[in-house]
């Protein structure tokens, strides 16, 4: 695929983005709606666990829980992915197999990105070579604010091919790109570059994933596809923990891009709370009353 | 061009569940008769006429068929209640019933906003989060004034006028009463005023909310019924202010009727907003904006952005992502929270959009609606875009106070100024761009009572609205709007 440093970004109008992100919230999403949502949110789910001080255990276990989020409730979906720092991949990969679930893995110097292309791109071939079926990667924010767009550009193009046939996700660190004009950019940029999803965020900042920054990567995406006709898939991360605020962020999906995105090949969360409070809300339409946290695994 | 997105059939659809508001603790009587000296009285004839619900075509309640005579009696309580009672009261103590009166809207929001959008069709949401806050928000501001008038006016004693006779529309019911009721009583005047008669129902339940604020008897009177009762008012030799707003045609009606009186006149009429984007624009927001400025209220709205002129070389674009986001656009039932557009305000206004249509299509323009669903009961019409539009069309020219859109191009920024103000309206505008310098440009040339920048149709009691050439004269809202109600 051709790539070239696109020449023109549009330009966003911060307070019109925000009122359109509000307005989404207004949707009343219930009854039948809300729980068809709710198992398109599970199904979109990166679980995810990225600390300095995650175990061969805690992976192992996120794996169980991936493949069995709360057996007590029949007929539930699986979550589309485990999210996993690269030396644990090969683990991850062999506790899901069978299952469907994907194994994704942050790489490129995860989460600041501050470190030579050369060992970024071996963190990006070792995950790919222990079997990583999409990588999450950073973008260099320090040089993006200092104006080297080319060599960001670059960078994400070098990732891309280092990726074969994995897919890449390239978080933004929207909470450190200042404007929405830059989000904007960054989004065009990601894209000509060879992205296969744009994310939002690490986790690592805050804010993590706002609905008004994600608005205008899906507009970014809406547009590429009017362009190209080819799809763009986008990852919100960070912050997002409770059903209602899925469930309007697959609004916003749904009335910006389309039906077509409500995929978890188009459409993820990054979050590691968020599927127990869908099941809360799973278990309280069978039962008829909310359960206490302490019914639902926290692995 | 396709606005279809891929492969919209391969994944079942999400459609959201109806969540209809309430409607139980609505209260409302069979019957309302008129609102004369602080009590409701019937009129002389007894004549009553149902007000319609334009989503379900069915009665909510009776209006009183008011007559000259019960005008005459109504305008003798206000002349006797100016006289003896409000204008001779301190202005610390008017402000005291005006907050009254806007803490008791507040307290019944949610009732109030139910009604509206039962009586005139407009989405809950709209009637929920715009016109209810904003009708009480008038009421708190000019409370505000009514003991500083020395202040809004230095080195002058203002005085107050009388009776104000004030005729209101059918878009913004109760917002409309608000807007002209308010600034009258903090000046000190007492008002005789009537709603419009498809939409009386928020001004009957505002005449409870004086009863409960113990306004002082006679201080508004309320008369409802149709246009007859309006020119009553009008005519009436002890009305001394006349404040209007409506179409054109009949405030051309009125000036003529006041020529040779000393009444004086405020009018906010017709519009045919232009709304001009150009290719540094943010286009998405620029697309929101546009979404807002014409579907609002279905598009009966005066100050409505009903002529879009976009930069040619960003047009298709544009209309791509117009159409797109028209496509997502839910309309029906008012009551539902989900509802975007709601029902046409009457029968006969349905026909005069559609007539209109009809005649863009026959004027050779290119005409879009999208697919969504309408209800078969009740008067609806969908989200509609015109475009390869013709200064010359009619339907570029004339106010069709409906949900319809013209789109236009122009090359330079002296071309979308000379084709924004070629039409006889000149009410409200809007620019779209990311140059402040091309704003400022753009609002010292557009004759135009309100221009919005990089944003539309937003209101706010403390800003002054209204129009140039055939859109009025006069202003409401703000301190300009205390000085159509004062002698200085």
């Amino acid at each position: 695929m051709p790539t070239t440093l696109p020449t023109h970004f549009p330009t966003v109008d911060q307070v019109g983005v925000v009122e359109r992100a509000a307005r989404f919230t207004t949707r009343s999403i219930k009854t039948a709606a809300k729980m068809q949502g709710l198992r398109m949110v599970l199904s979109m789910i990166d679980l995810t666990t990225l600390e300095g001080m995650d175990t061969a255990g805690k992976v192992k276990h996120l794996c169980y829980k991936a493949r069995h989020l709360h057996d007590r409730v029949e007929g539930l979906p699986t979550v589309a992915a485990v999210c996993v720092y690269p030396n644990f991949v090969g683990l991850a990969k062999q506790k899901v197999n069978g299952s469907g679930i994907k194994i994704a893995s942050v790489a490129t110097a995860f989460p600041s990105g501050n470190s030579s292309l050369e060992l970024k791109l071996n963190d990006v071939r070792m995950a790919v070579d222990h079997g990583a079926d999409e990588i999450d990667m950073v973008i260099s924010r320090g040089r993006f604010h200092a104006g080297d767009t080319l060599y960001v550009f670059e960078e994400i193009a070098a990732v891309k091919e280092a990726c074969g046939k994995a897919r890449l996700k390239v978080i933004l660190e929207t909470g450190e790109l200042g404007t929405l004009d830059n989000v904007r950019k960054a989004s065009d940029m990601a894209i000509a570059a060879g992205a296969d999803f744009i994310k939002t965020s690490t986790g690592k900042i805050k804010p993590a994933a706002t609905m008004p920054a994600t608005l205008v990567m899906l507009e970014a995406i809406r547009d590429h596809y009017f362009a190209t006709g080819k799809m763009v898939g986008m990852k919100p991360a960070g912050g997002i923990s409770k059903s209602k605020l899925a469930l309007h962020y697959l609004i916003m999906v749904k009335e910006t891009l389309g039906m077509a995105w409500l995929d978890n090949h188009w459409f993820r969360f990054g979050a590691s709370s968020l599927a127990n409070d869908v099941l809360m809300q799973f278990v309280k339409q069978q039962t008829g009353a909310y359960q206490s946290a302490d019914y639902f695994s926290l692995d | 061009m396709t606005t279809v997105l891929p492969d919209e059939n391969a994944q079942p659809s999400w459609e959201l569940a109806p969540a209809p508001e309430s409607t139980d603790h609505v209260n409302l009587k069979p019957a309302y008769d008129l609102f004369i000296n602080g009590e409701f009285r019937p009129s002389r004839s007894g004549k009553r006429f149902p007000s319609i619900n334009p989503a379900t075509e069915s009665t909510i309640a009776e209006i009183t068929e008011a007559d000259e005579s019960d005008v005459d009696v109504a305008v003798k309580a206000a002349r006797a209640a100016h006289e003896n009672v409000w204008s001779k009261m301190p202005g610390a103590e008017r402000a005291k019933y005006i907050y009254r009166i806007a803490r008791l809207m507040q307290e019944q929001a949610r009732e109030l906003a139910v009604i509206e959008t039962m009586d005139g069709g407009k989405p809950i949401r709209e009637s929920r989060d715009i016109d209810i806050p904003l009708a009480a928000a008038h009421f708190f501001y000019y409370a505000g004034w009514a003991d500083k008038l020395n202040y809004a006016f230095p080195n002058r004693r203002p005085e107050s006028l009388g009776v104000a006779g004030q005729v209101i529309p059918w878009n913004f019911p109760l917002l409309m009463a608000a807007w002209k009721i308010a600034p009258a009583l903090a000046t000190g005047n007492t008002v005789v005023i009537k709603p419009a008669e498809t939409t009386s129902l928020t001004a009957m339940k505002l005449a409870e909310i004086f009863q409960q604020a113990e306004l002082p008897p006679g201080v508004v009177n309320i008369v409802t019924g149709h246009s007859e009762v309006g020119a009553a008012i009008v005519n009436h030799p002890d009305v001394k202010k006349v404040a209007f707003t409506g179409s054109t045609e009949v405030g051309k009606i009125i000036q003529r009727s006041l020529a040779g009186t000393d009444k004086s006149l405020t009018l906010e009429l017709g519009g045919k907003a232009a709304n001009i984007v150009f290719e540094d624009g943010a286009i998405d927001q620029a697309v929101e904006g546009i979404i807002n400025g014409i579907y609002f209220n279905q598009g009966h709205v005066c100050c409505a952005g009903s002529r879009l002129l976009v930069q040619e070389s960003i047009h298709d674009e544009l209309i791509r992502k117009l159409k797109h986001r028209m496509e997502s656009l839910i309309v029906g039932d008012p009551l539902d929270k989900n509802t975007d557009i709601g029902a046409i305000n009457s029968r006969e206004q349905l026909n005069t959009i559609n007539s209109y249509i009809q005649i863009g299509k026959d004027e050779g323009a290119q005409f879009y609606q999208p697919s969504c669903p309408v209800p078969d009961k009740g008067f609806w019409c969908r989200p509609s875009l015109f475009t390869d539009v013709a200064q010359s069309n009619r339907i570029g020219q004339e106010e069709i106070f409906g949900p319809v859109l013209t789109a236009q191009t122009f090359r330079t920024v002296a071309e979308a100024i000379q084709k924004a103000n070629n039409t006889q309206y000149g009410l409200s505008a809007g620019v779209w761009t990311d140059k402040g310098s091309k704003i400022f440009n753009l609002t010292s040339q557009m004759r135009a009572g309100i221009v919005w920048a990089n944003t539309y149709n937003k209101f706010d009691p403390t800003s002054p609205f209204g129009g140039y050439k055939e859109s009025g004269f006069g202003r409401e809202g703000g301190l300009h709007g205390l000085a159509a109600y004062l002698k200085v």
